[in-house]
Order: C-alpha cells, then sequence, then structure tokens
C-alpha cells in the first residue's frame, strides 16, 4: 500500500506559513521521497488566510489533500486552527500556535472572535498540542522565530527524525548567518518540548 | 530560490510548474521572453530574469509582450510570451493575425488558468483558443511536464509553422514537484529576417493567401494529436468507470481512481478524437475530467460518441480535486453519497487585505467619507476598497476599465444620478497596462471624471514588481521613468487640473478630491508614496496609542490599518438618550510602520511615536533580523 504523508500548514499571510511548508517538503526530500508541496501565493497583502499543503511518499499523484486526509494540521494561530481542524483525520494530530491574531473585520465589531476555541479543538479527542509559540519567539528576540518554533512543535509528529528536520533549518543560514544557528536551535527545541509534553499526555 | 537556474544534467529538483518553465525556456535557446504580471504566471518571467543569457522584460500588458515575443520569432529566434489567462484577452488581437503569418522561430505562449478563482476577475477556460485561433494547446499536469512540454512547444511552433500556447493552471503554476534536469542551454537561430510582405503584411490580401495554409496545417496538427506520446491511455483493472482527462486533474483521478483506466490528454488541441473514440469503445461508462469547461466533452458528444458523462455529474466551475471526482463518479454510477467528515466549525471570515501602512489606506478613508459619489473602480491592491472598513468601491470589471465606465456613467446619467461625482480609481501599473487609452478619451470625450491615480510606484497586487512607474525593470537595473503628471497633461488634461498629494495627509487627499469632484472637468489627482513592499518604502519608528488617553472612538480603526487592534469594548449611553459604542485600541508595535495616517483621525492625539515612551524593553522591532527566507 502506498503511504503517503499529509501534512497542512496554516496560518495569515506573512506569518512565514510558506516558509515553514518548504522546510518540511525540502526534509522529505533530503530522504527521496516523493514530495508535492502547493503553494498557493495569491494575493501579496497581508492578512487573509494561508494555507500549505505537503504530500510525501513513495509515490504521490495529487498535489491536493482532500478534507478529512491530513495527518497533521500545523497552526500558526488559534482560529485558524478551528477554521481547518475539519481538514484532519479523526486520529490526525493538531498542532496550534494558541496566539490570537484578530482581523480587521473583527476589529471593527463585524464579527466575533471565537470564545472558546481551544476547548472546541480539544473535544474532538485527537492529539493535540497548544501553546504559545508567538510569545517563545518574542521572548527569544524576533516574533520570525515562531515558524522555528512551530516547527519544532511538528518535529514528534513527522515520519522522520526531529534531527533531519533541524538541519534542514539550520542548514538553510549556517554559511551566511552562523550566528542564528544556536538560536534557532533554541526555539526549535523549545517548540518541540512543548508540543512533545502535551503529546504525551494524551497518548 | 533558484533550484531549477542551478541545476545540473541529471540532478532531480524541487521546483513549482512556473520555474520548471523558465529552465526549459532558457535551455531552448530562446532570446527574448516578455510578460505582464499576473496570478498565477507572474514568477515565471521572475525566474527568467535570473538567466542573464537570455533577454527577458516586463512589458507594459500582455499585448505589447505578445508583440515582442513575436518580433524576436520574425529575426529567427526563439520568443517566450507568458500571462495568465484574461491577458490573452488583451493580446488577443495579436494571437489572431500571428496563427495566419505563423513564425520562423519558435514562439511560445504559456497561459496560466486560474482555475477556483483563487486572484482573479473570472475563471476562463483557456484551452478554447486553440480552436479559436487554429493554434496547438500543450496542457502540462506537473512540473516535470511542464519542463518538458515548453521544450517540446518550441520545436512543434516551428515543424507546424505555428505559436503554440503551454495551458496551465494554478495547480501547475503554484505546485513544487520534482523534475529530472536534462538539458542545457542550446544555441538556436535560423538566421535573420527575410522580408516577405507575402508572409508578414497582413492586408486583406495577403491574409486570404494564408487561410488555406492554416486549414492545412489545421489537419496536420489534428493527425499529430493522433499519435503523439503527450496523448495516452493506462489500463486498470477496475473496469467499471473509465476516466479521459488532462493537466493536474489527471493526478487527481489518479488519486481517487488508482485502479481505473485513464487517457491522459497533453496535447489538448486539437484533441485526438479518433484516439479518445477508440478508448471510449472498450468500456462501459467513461467520465471527462476536465477543468473547467466541457470542451472535451462536447467534442465527443459530437463525434457521436455516447457512452460518456462529465459536466451532468461534475461541477462546470472550479478544480476537481479528489474528492470532487469520487462524488461525481458516485453520482454517475448510482452509489450512495456517504460521508464521515468531522462538521467544518463557524469562524469569522479573513479576506485578504491591506498591509499595514499601505499608502492605498488614507485616500480609502476620504473616499469612504464623500457622500454622493459613484466609484469605478480597477484591478489592483486598491480594488479591496471595496470591503471593509472603506466600502468605497462601485465597479470593477478589467484592467483600465475604470476610465471607460466612469466617463460611460457620466455620459449615460439620468435624474438619480444627477448630483453624483464620476470617480475612477487606478494603480499606476493598470493606469500604464490599459488606462491610459481611458484617459485620452475622457479628455478627447469632455468627460467629468475625478480621476484618483494611486502611484505606488509598483504592481502591488502581484508582489511588487517592477514597472515604468517605478523607473526599474525587471532585473532591478534603472531605466526610463514615466512622469504621470506629464504623461497625463500629455493626454490632455489641464495643468490645474492635476493635483498631487501626499497619500498619508488625509486632510489634503479629502480636501483635494472634494474641490476636484465639484469642478465639471477632468482631473486627476495623483499619490505617489511607494507600496510598502518596494524598497523605495522607508519605514519610520513605530507609533503606540497612550491608553490612558485613548477614548475609544474607533476612528483610527477606520483607517483600515491592521497594525492597530482593539483592546476593549464598552457601551456608554450618551445624554440624549442614545447608546455609543465604543472601542479602545493598541497598535502592534511590531509591524507598524511610523506611516502617522492613524494619527490624523484621533481628537486626543493619544497616537504617538514609540521612541517617546519610557519604557523600550520589549519593543521587538529592534531587534536583529533573522535568516527568514521568505
Ligand atoms: C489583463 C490582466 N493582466 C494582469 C492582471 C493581474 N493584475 C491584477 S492587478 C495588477 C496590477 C496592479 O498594479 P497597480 O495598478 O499598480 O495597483 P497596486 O496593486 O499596486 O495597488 C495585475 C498585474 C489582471 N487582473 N488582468
Ligand atoms: S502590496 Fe503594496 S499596494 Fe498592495 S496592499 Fe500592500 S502596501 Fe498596499
Ligand atoms: S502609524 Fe498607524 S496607520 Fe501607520 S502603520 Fe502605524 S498603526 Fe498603521
Ligand atoms: S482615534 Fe485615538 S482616541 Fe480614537 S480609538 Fe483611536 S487611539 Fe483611541
Amino acid at each position: 500500500m502506498n503511504e503517503v504523508t499529509n501534512i497542512m500548514v496554516v496560518g495569515i499571510g506573512g506569518q512565514g506559513v510558506m516558509t515553514a511548508a518548504e522546510i518540511l517538503a525540502d526534509a522529505a526530500l533530503r530522504l527521496d521521497h516523493d514530495v508535492k508541496k502547493t503553494e498557493v501565493a495569491g494575493m501579496a497583502q497581508r492578512g487573509g488566510v494561508v494555507t500549505s499543503q505537503v504530500r510525501f511518499g513513495a509515490c504521490v499523484k495529487s498535489p491536493v489533500i482532500i478534507e478529512g486526509q491530513a495527518d497533521v494540521l500545523l497552526s500558526f494561530e488559534q482560529a485558524e486552527a478551528l477554521r481547518w481542524q475539519h481538514w484532519l483525520k479523526a486520529d490526525g494530530v493538531l498542532l496550534v500556535n494558541d496566539n490570537q491574531l484578530a482581523p480587521p473585520v473583527v476589529n471593527l465589531g463585524l464579527f466575533d472572535y471565537p470564545e472558546n476555541a481551544l476547548a472546541a479543538l480539544h473535544s474532538g479527542g485527537r492529539p493535540m498540542s497548544a501553546f504559545n509559540a508567538t510569545a517563545i519567539a518574542l521572548e527569544l528576540g524576533n516574533v520570525k522565530l515562531v515558524n522555528t518554533v512551530m516547527l519544532g512543535a511538528v518535529a514528534e509528529a513527522l515520519p522522520f527524525s526531529a534531527e533531519h528536520l533541524l538541519e534542514g533549518i539550520v542548514s538553510r543560514f549556517r554559511q551566511s548567518k552562523p550566528h542564528l544557528v544556536a538560536l534557532n536551535e533554541r526555539a526549535f527545541n523549545l517548540g518541540r518540548a512543548a508540543s512533545a509534553s502535551q503529546l504525551a499526555r494524551v497518548s | 530560490m533558484a533550484a531549477a537556474q542551478q541545476a545540473q544534467i541529471g540532478q532531480k529538483v524541487l521546483v513549482s510548474g512556473n520555474e520548471a518553465i523558465a529552465r526549459a525556456v532558457w535551455e531552448a535557446g530562446t532570446k527574448v521572453a516578455a510578460a505582464y504580471p499576473g496570478t498565477p504566471a507572474t514568477e515565471i518571467l521572475e525566474y527568467l530574469g535570473l538567466y542573464s543569457d537570455i533577454y527577458s522584460e516586463w512589458s507594459v500588458n500582455e499585448k505589447v509582450s505578445l508583440e515582442v515575443a513575436i518580433g524576436a520569432s520574425l529575426v529567427g529566434s526563439r520568443g517566450f510570451c507568458a500571462m495568465k489567462h484574461v491577458g490573452l484577452n488583451v493580446a488577443s488581437d495579436a494571437l489572431m493575425t500571428l496563427t495566419l503569418t505563423g513564425v520562423h522561430g519558435g514562439l511560445v505562449i504559456a497561459v496560466a488558468d486560474d482555475v477556483g478563482l483563487s486572484s482573479s476577475q473570472n475563471e476562463q477556460d483557456s484551452r478554447f483558443w486553440g480552436r479559436f485561433a487554429h493554434v496547438p494547446i500543450l496542457e502540462p499536469a506537473d512540473s516535470q511536464e511542464a519542463y518538458d512540454m515548453t521544450r517540446m512547444a518550441f520545436e512543434l511552433s516551428e515543424q507546424f509553422n505555428t505559436p503554440v500556447i503551454v495551458r496551465l493552471t494554478t495547480r501547475v503554476c503554484h505546485v513544487k514537484t520534482t523534475i529530472a534536469i536534462y538539458g542545457e542551454r542550446e544555441a538556436f537561430s535560423l538566421g535573420g529576417f527575410a522580408k516577405d510582405p507575402a508572409r508578414w503584411v497582413m492586408v486583406p490580401t495577403v491574409a486570404r493567401t494564408r487561410l488555406p495554409f492554416q486549414a492545412k496545417r489545421d489537419l496536420k496538427l489534428a493527425q499529430y494529436s493522433e499519435t503523439n506520446p503527450l496523448n495516452f491511455s493506462l489500463s486498470g483493472v477496475d473496469e467499471s468507470v473509465a476516466f479521459i482527462t488532462s493537466g493536474p486533474a489527471f493526478m487527481h483521478v489518479q488519486e481517487a481512481f488508482p485502479q481505473s483506466p485513464v487517457f491522459k490528454i497533453g496535447y489538448s488541441w486539437p484533441i485526438p478524437i479518433s484516439a479518445l473514440k477508440n478508448f471510449a469503445s472498450q468500456y462501459e461508462k467513461v467520465l471527462v475530467v476536465e477543468e473547467t469547461e466541457a470542451l472535451v466533452e462536447t467534442e465527443l458528444k459530437a463525434a457521436g460518441v455516447e457512452n460518456i458523462s462529465g459536466k451532468d455529474v461534475l461541477p462546470l466551475h472550479g478544480e476537481l480535486t479528489p474528492d470532487v471526482i469520487k462524488y461525481g463518479v458516485a453520482k454517475l454510477i448510482g452509489a450512495p453519497i456517504t460521508s464521515n467528515l468531522i462538521p467544518a466549525q463557524q469562524v469569522f471570515p479573513r479576506p485578504p487585505t491591506m498591509c499595514v501602512a499601505c499608502p492605498h489606506l488614507g485616500p480609502y478613508f476620504a473616499l469612504a467619507s464623500m457622500r454622493n459619489i459613484h466609484i469605478a473602480g480597477d484591478i489592483g491592491c486598491y480594488t479591496l476598497g471595496a470591503g471593509q472598513p472603506w466600502n468605497a468601491l462601485d465597479t470593477c470589471i478589467s484592467m483600465g476599465a475604470s476610465m471607460g465606465v466612469a466617463l460611460g456613467m457620466d455620459k449615460g446619467r439620468g435624474p438619480e444620478d444627477e448630483n453624483k461625482a464620476m470617480v475612477a480609481v487606478i494603480g499606476d501599473s493598470t493606469f500604464l497596462h490599459m488606462g491610459m487609452q481611458g484617459l485620452l478619451n475622457i479628455t478627447y470625450n469632455q468627460g467629468n471624471v475625478t480621476i484618483l491615480l494611486l502611484d505606488n510606484r509598483a504592481v502591488g497586487m502581484t508582489g511588487g514588481q517592477n514597472n515604468p512607474g517605478n523607473g526599474m525593470n525587471l532585473q532591478g537595473e534603472q531605466t526610463n521613468r514615466v512622469d504621470f503628471a506629464k504623461l497625463v497633461e500629455a493626454l490632455g488634461v489641464a495643468p490645474e487640473r492635476i493635483r498631487k498629494v501626499n497619500a498619508y495627509e488625509l486632510p489634503v487627499v479629502l480636501k483635494t478630491l472634494r474641490e476636484e469632484t465639484k469642478i465639471k472637468q477632468p482631473s486627476v489627482v495623483i499619490t505617489g508614496n511607494p507600496c510598502v513592499l518596494v524598497d523605495a518604502y522607508q519605514p519610520k519608528g513605530p507609533l503606540y496609542v497612550m491608553e490612558n488617553d485613548c477614548n475609544g472612538c474607533g476612528n483610527c480603526l477606520d483607517t483600515g490599518c491592521p497594525a492597530i487592534s482593539v483592546t476593549r469594548r464598552e457601551t456608554v449611553v450618551k445624554p440624549n438618550g442614545r447608546e455609543k459604542k465604543l472601542a479602545f485600541v493598541t497598535i502592534d508595535t511590531s509591524v507598524c510602520t511610523g506611516c502617522g495616517l492613524c494619527t490624523k483621525p484621533c481628537a486626543p492625539d493619544c497616537i504617538q511615536p514609540l521612541s517617546l515612551r519610557g519604557d523600550l524593553s520589549k519593543d521587538v522591532s529592534t531587534s536583529p533580523s533573522l535568516g527568514d527566507s521568505q
């Protein structure tokens, strides 16, 4: 049987969703998997919903993950996790940055930000980890590190090792910006620890 | 960024269809490549711009890009142009005659359909150009095929003396799949322009002589389709339904029904009608899975094939993903449709919105506060002005349409619109693409239209590309820069009716628009502040809200700047008994650029530079930049 791993990365334009998906795809490629990755980069504006899908395995046909078939949902924002949770398999793993980003339509009072998003997500009974990756990134000194923190979070839910994934991240700037290697390793490990502890509690 | 460009023969790289096409164009020895940006095709030329041994340009519109490619072909070189689906509508005038002249050097047109409408004004099926323009169409399903077929397209073009269209969809352009590189750049030249009026000068007498050539070529192309290896079938053990499909839908079919027989069309026009008839005759039920219109299905039905289905069970619009196909097949064979999906949750919408500090925010704030105007809009980031909180754009049709539409509204108005001012809103790139002619038409016909020309020195919508408005070319080199004030004056706008404003000076923008809409002459209000995506944009230090002084009026939220968010709401009862809703705000200082727009409607003046605040310990925007590759 052809086993394909389906990873869905979701968030908001400008958060680094595409980069995270790119790194996951590259990691799979380096292990000689067949890989397909959607990159829907439409409008340049920030603020819209962004999703990227990575599929890999011995042989991948369609690049599209269909509803109910994702093995992992990696969400960079809380409400976005709720928006896409039904894309997961019944036993799919849900990893959520529980940071909240309200769009202008919510700030204008036209819509409400969901109050119990995390509770609703938990009620699905799936393996899940929710923690504030943005806070961790800010603590480390730059909000852009969210990306690496979230990749750390997903590391335990992949069919390859966390070290392999981390190598893929740091190799991107080991030459050009060596001072960032240690910082990204820390971000990765903090994300990994945060999610591993919660996932362990579930299983 | 440029995996395919750097790849050696034998290497496997994970690239998008757009990147694969660029590599193939380069390998084919192409000398000239041109395009006007348009999602999802934009990156093809951006990638080609990285190859230093090929001339590549941003053209001002798609028609010009095709004409540039035609010129290259005439002098015996290979020429290429790329565009989104609607771009070929613009270029079609050239295409419809080019098909009569034929080509000298190979000429390939890549056209990308936005199936599912991720960022376009309509959904079109570009395969129809094949029949209409009598040209062959190749239709890749993934990056490898995009690479292979683009290379083949040049050969086909020369072999049959015709332009060739490579038809793409978003799922080819923007999906990354692995390709195996097998070529280096080849040398190509057919040696110079051979003057031949009977071939290249399409006056009626000449065009008439070319028509029989075109008809003969149609026949040859149709014969070639029957035996072309790009059209092939795969057998399968589950013969309950067989499939005929093309493009990325082939991948979706294989995903959904890996055991079923399938005929894959790669050379889409002329369709291999005999081969398809033969395939269909072997099975009881055949489903045609094509994005988006029923082209193959209609042809087969017209050819008398009866056991086929298509749009009777599949949707007429959007992508035919594996789940959609399964649903259609269930309908076809009368199987029960079951679903054990987790229910979706209702979440607020999150539409794309203008960037933090976007130079369009101020003008839209002004337009939103004006009464008695009709706003004919155009296509660009400013089209988002139709949404919240501005609701200040009333029409959007096609590139440049704001000009003609506003004039038509002016001339066609009845008593209901007597006291309305007609405003046209257009961006710099759109103005240069197709708006200039419309403005000339306004001045020539003495229309009463106020034009708001939002010059942000970039093609913002498609990612901030260069254009003549910022004076930089595809490669980022300095070149001629158009002077919009001079340009519109040359098009007939009176010098005193040309007003330059700073987009962030709200009171000035508003006053200027009020004045110009009162004057019954064409006038042009021009902004000049750059898009925040481009290098010319210079951020200042962020601002913050002095929360104790904020009175909750919410005025700053009406700018639409996404850096501003509500921290707390209150409802108070005013002395007159009416309720007033208050919204107290904060500014995300990690993204605010200090443009100052939101300070303008803030009565208590409580939005101030963060640098003036005492405690700066957690100012994230001053931390070192990271190795983020975005
Ligand atoms: C015929 C056609 N070609 C290309 C496009 C893609 N497209 C949409 S808006 C746009 C240009 C926007 O630039 P500009 O007018 O300067 O406005 P901005 O987005 O910078 O505000 C382009 C290229 C299109 N919609 N139609
Ligand atoms: S890309 Fe530029 S023009 Fe478009 S919304 Fe952002 S800042 Fe404005
Ligand atoms: S100054 Fe105000 S409008 Fe400008 S970027 Fe900052 S928050 Fe947005
Ligand atoms: S405009 Fe000023 S007073 Fe009104 S909500 Fe904004 S910050 Fe507060």
